[in-house]
């Protein structure tokens, strides 16, 4: 019985080749572009980058005159107003229209496609949109000004004191649909013996959403809030449209001060350490979650 | 092959020392198990006892960790699945879903690139076996599930194997189907006499169709035998729990001296070990567990003789063909099986005798056979 | 209650109480309080996201001495095409004065190279993640998940750098190229767990019948993957239509898409403001991603749910 011959176990590197060699793409995406990027401009943005990339490391000098920057510190609190407004309001309408659509309604296809039909459009198009609605001499303000009103004042993009406000709005109609959607997605995902014995234990409905759906939801809710969260961070192409980070810098944001100083004001070692600062946004966000939600699973 | 000991033994399939972990959890732990030329061998098990890992590593779908796999006497533990000369036919049917019946039991023959007249040939063959000539140019999702898994096993036998891999094929299928199909296996067994590996968890599947079966637990095999031998004299408790519907009386107690004889008590209970047929001399003394089957308990006027008790319905379970008594005696409680026809009411006194001829006693620590 | 007396009589205590019927108050169907509360709330939800379209419409179909006048929301007195016409043809951005039709060539030029390439290769990156994993597969899918949520402009300079240096900064094809490095993230997850959800006992059965990598990708997992293609073209179509970034960062203004010609034709300080011939470029902008939303319905939904992680 012990006497069979053995071949050795084939050569791991060619077991599966063909499936090795069509991840050529992604192994390169992932170690070369998305890894390497990083790391890449992690380490030039300790440089002192003018014009063109160099090698000469100063410290931290870039983020010591980054965070004396008066535009860098608008930028932020910006992206501080808009983040917690968005994410407060996006969650909060996004579930209520859910609820609301998860009543056993009639046309909810027709609903469903005019709250999701701004995701499918571009934030350039919702700046441009929203830019116009806001216009103080045609706009929302002079309708309502025409209407007898006329000391009514709502020129968000002219004042630099809530020209976020006014880019939160257009934000918000763009993005809401798809929390509504991911939502909705949640709720149809609770067995429906829940409702039931809700029912049969006589548990008024708006307690049944605040103490069962809700918690049992709460892997929703952080998925949701990771996807609005990281949008948050990126917003950029909305703010370009809308007001172009007018009035002055007043609703300026880290991408887009990122995208100036690489691209314009040729300094680029302030755009790679704000764009690092972004990182370490995005990082705060992304590291809990992911080991929320991955840490403790095995494969098997 | 001239170190090859198996090419004498008439094995089909060998598998030495195999070891199978994914991570830390170890699925399969040195496991050996020769299959002889043309034998129909079951492997039983509840799930994740390691009967369908141990099938995929046979197929060449699972790498094992260790040890070794023969079929046919060649050494297959690393060749691709298509090389080792096997079929196999899957639970879920597995069947291409865009491709009609005909060229679902071509695909194998195209990828090879077969001859055309060749694979009209064996499509022809297989169709006609198993009668689905009618079928072939429908496709999967037109087809019920019992034809769906006769054009699976015909996938199978298109391609012209030696050995054929079943894993739990008849399991998505309703009871009546499933009955239907079981005979046909064991009818296709019969006319291919080729070699079938079957893994299933339904006992009655292993018992009516298998020339072996071998009983898995945690990765090990515990049994491997005939269907009779399995059911009469299971080697450990865990055998003889799995097999057999309802399930074996356990009665835990003691061996006892008593008159120059060796006995069975319980709660201060004696019973008589007259007829058992035991692996060596039984002293006193010893912590055991006694195992009678249902059907092994006669009950008044089928008592033939032995030693006889007395007992209390606790409940009663009509079934059709048989009644199934629960009687209480000597602090336990034990299911009877009787014919359908004998009524009992409950509390009433009925006399029982043990068939210790039938019986098993398993030492109470290490659940063997005694 | 005339309708129980007709009903087979059951004995015994339950059958009594079936016969009665129910006693309660008959549920109300249409009007109640609790509907118009929620037709209420979903109906002024609705207003609130179709306004911004119906404004756009109204004003591109208005002349501008029409606008001067006021009401953004007021329907055209008269309706004019004339802004459809200039948006298209003749708008200036700087010294071009062709309209958008260049930018909307681009952009067909830019999204469907990129849409093939990157489902292409999303695809089979996602069939081998799910069918034939090997040592590292799952680290490197890791990294490519994780990367989708670290912001571009940490990765833009860099690409800038190693497109100069392989002479693709600036053309179509480095444009084609960072789109379907930067698509590839969703769309892999997106066919991974596709192909992770078919019954692994069909690709088994394949290996069985001898088929190879290839092989078992065109000729058993294909045929069966068309839905999936269809939403993963929906969502590469639509997001790359509507990007704005790699546009603007790595073209030029020859060849700028859509969506950059547009922003700087409504946003270039210079001249007139014509707000019908914006509103109007505007939809011809949003005209496409909008044609394949409503068309696609359905698959548009199960898209970005399926890749709600790409945020």
């Amino acid at each position: 019985m012990a006497a069979h011959t053995q071949p050795g176990r084939p050569n791991q590197l060619f077991r599966n080749l063909n499936s090795k060699i069509a991840s050529i793409p992604m192994m390169l995406t992932a170690v070369v572009i998305f890894l390497g990027g990083t790391i890449w401009t992690v380490v030039y943005s300790f440089t002192n980058s003018k014009l063109l990339p160099r090698l000469s490391f100063v410290g931290l000098d870039q983020y010591e005159r980054l965070w004396d920057t008066p535009r860098w510190i608008v930028s932020i609190q910006n992206l501080a107003t808009y983040g917690c407004f968005s994410l407060i309001f996006s969650l909060t309408i996004g579930f209520l229209l859910a609820a609301l659509m998860d009543q056993k309604i009639r046309f909810e296809n027709t609903f469903r496609t005019i709250f999701l039909y701004p995701f499918a459009l571009s934030f350039i198009v919702t700046g441009l949109v929203w830019q116009w609605i806001l216009n103080p001499e045609f706009g929302v303000q002079s309708v309502i000004r025409s209407l007898g009103w006329t000391s009514f004042t709502f020129d968000p993009l002219y004042n630099s004191d809530i020209v976020i406000y006014g880019i939160l709005i257009a934000a918000l109609w763009q993005g809401t649909g798809l929390v509504m959607c991911l939502m909705l997605a949640g709720l149809r995902g609770i067995d429906e013996d829940i409702w039931k014995a809700a029912r049969v234990d006589g548990i008024p409905m708006w307690k049944t959403y605040l103490f069962i759906i809700i918690p049992m939801m709460r892997p929703v809710f952080v998925t949701t809030l990771v996807i609005i969260a990281s949008g948050i961070v990126r917003i950029y192409d909305l703010v370009v449209a809308q007001t172009s980070g007018g009035p002055g810098i007043a609703s300026d944001v880290p991408a887009k001060y990122v995208y100036d100083y690489m691209f314009f004001a040729q300094n680029l070692g302030q755009g790679f350490a704000a764009s690092t600062m972004m990182l370490l946004a995005v990082a705060i966000i992304i590291v809990p979650w992911a080991y929320l939600e991955f840490g403790g699973r095995k494969r098997g | 092959m001239l170190n090859n000991v198996s090419a004498r033994t008439q094995s089909s399939v060998s598998i030495r020392e195999l070891s199978l972990s994914f991570g830390s959890v170890k699925v399969l732990e040195n496991l050996n198990l020769d299959i002889h030329d043309g034998e129909f061998l079951v492997l039983l098990g509840s799930s994740g006892c390691g009967k369908s890992t141990l099938l995929n590593c046979i197929a060449g779908l699972l790498e094992p960790t260790e040890g070794q796999i023969f079929i046919k006497d060649r050494n297959v533990t690393w060749e691709e699945p298509k090389d080792r000369g096997i079929g196999m036919v899957f639970q879920s049917y597995a069947l291409y879903p865009q491709m009609t019946v005909e060229k679902n039991l071509s695909f194998g023959l195209r990828v090879a690139k077969v001859p055309k007249d060749e694979i009209d040939r064996r499509v022809a063959r297989a169709s006609g076996i198993l009668q689905i000539e009618p079928l072939l140019k429908r496709k999967p999702s037109e087809l019920s599930g019992g034809q769906r898994q006769r054009v699976a096993i015909g996938r199978a036998l298109v391609r012209d194997v030696d050995v054929f891999l079943f894993d739990e094929p008849l399991s998505n299928l309703d009871a009546k189907l499933r009955s239907e199909l079981r005979v046909e296996i064991k009818r296709l067994h019969q006319a291919l006499k080729n070699t079938m590996i079957y893994v299933t968890h339904d006992q009655i599947e292993a018992l009516t169709l298998a020339d072996r079966i071998a009983i898995m637990k945690s990765g090990v095999i515990q049994q491997l035998d005939d269907p009779v031998t399995i059911y009469n004299r299971p080697k450990n408790r865990f055998v003889a729990g799995f097999i057999g519907s309802p399930s074996m009386n356990f009665l835990t107690g003691e061996l006892a001296e008593e008159g120059g004889h060796t006995v069975f008590k319980t709660n201060g209970v004696s019973f008589s070990l007259d007829g058992y047929d035991a692996y060596g001399p039984l002293k006193g003394g010893r912590k055991v567990i006694l195992g009678v089957r249902p059907e092994h308990i006669k009950v008044d006027g089928d008592i033939a003789g032995g030693e006889v008790h007395e007992a209390i319905v606790d409940i009663e379970e009509p079934m059709g063909a048989d009644n199934l008594l629960w009687l209480k005696h000597a602090g336990h409680v034990m299911s009877v099986r009787i014919g359908g026809a004998r009524r009992y009411a409950v509390g009433a006194k009925v006399r029982l005798a043990f068939d210790m001829s039938m019986a098993s006693l398993f030492d109470a620590g290490t659940e063997e056979r005694i | 209650m005339d309708k129980s007396l007709t009903m087979p009589t059951i004995s015994g205590q339950a059958g009594s109480r079936l016969e009665a019927g129910p006693q309660g108050k008959r549920p109300r169907k249409t009007l109640s309080s609790r509907n118009i509360i929620v037709y209420g709330a979903l109906g002024l939800a609705a207003l609130y996201y179709l306004v911004p379209l119906y404004v756009m419409v109204v004003t591109s179909l208005k002349g501008m001495p029409e606008i001067r006048l006021g009401n953004i929301f007021s329907p055209p007195m008269e309706i004019t095409f004339e802004p459809w016409v200039k948006a298209w043809a003749q708008a200036c951005t700087g010294l071009n004065c062709d309209g958008l039709s260049r930018g909307f060539w681009n952009s067909v030029r830019i999204t469907v190279p990129s849409v093939i390439v990157s489902i292409a290769i999303a695809s089979v990156n996602g069939y081998a993640l799910a069918n034939w994993r090997f040592k590292g597969s799952e680290i490197f899918f890791t990294i490519l998940i994780v990367g989708a949520f670290i912001p571009y402009q940490v990765m833009i300079y860099p690409i800038v750098i190693a497109l100069r240096e392989m002479g693709l900064y600036g053309t179509l094809y480095g444009l084609i190229l960072v789109h379907s490095i930067f698509g590839m993230p969703i769309q892999t997850l997106l066919f991974r767990n596709y192909f992770v959800s078919l019954p692994e006992e069909l690709f088994k059965a394949a290996r069985i019948d001898g088929a190879g990598f290839w092989q078992i990708y065109f000729r058993i997992m294909l045929p069966m993957s068309l839905p999936i293609f269809v939403v993963s073209m929906i969502l590469q179509t639509t997001g790359i239509w509507n990007d704005f970034l790699f546009g603007v960062v790595f073209t030029r203004p020859d060849t700028y898409p859509m969506t950059v010609q547009l922003n700087n034709i409504v946003n270039s300080v210079q001249g007139v403001k014509e707000y019908n011939v914006n509103m109007a470029a505007t939809l011809l902008t949003g005209a496409v991603p909008l044609i394949v939303y409503f068309v696609s319905g359905r698959l548009f939904v199960r898209g970005i749910a399926a890749g709600a992680v790409k945020g």
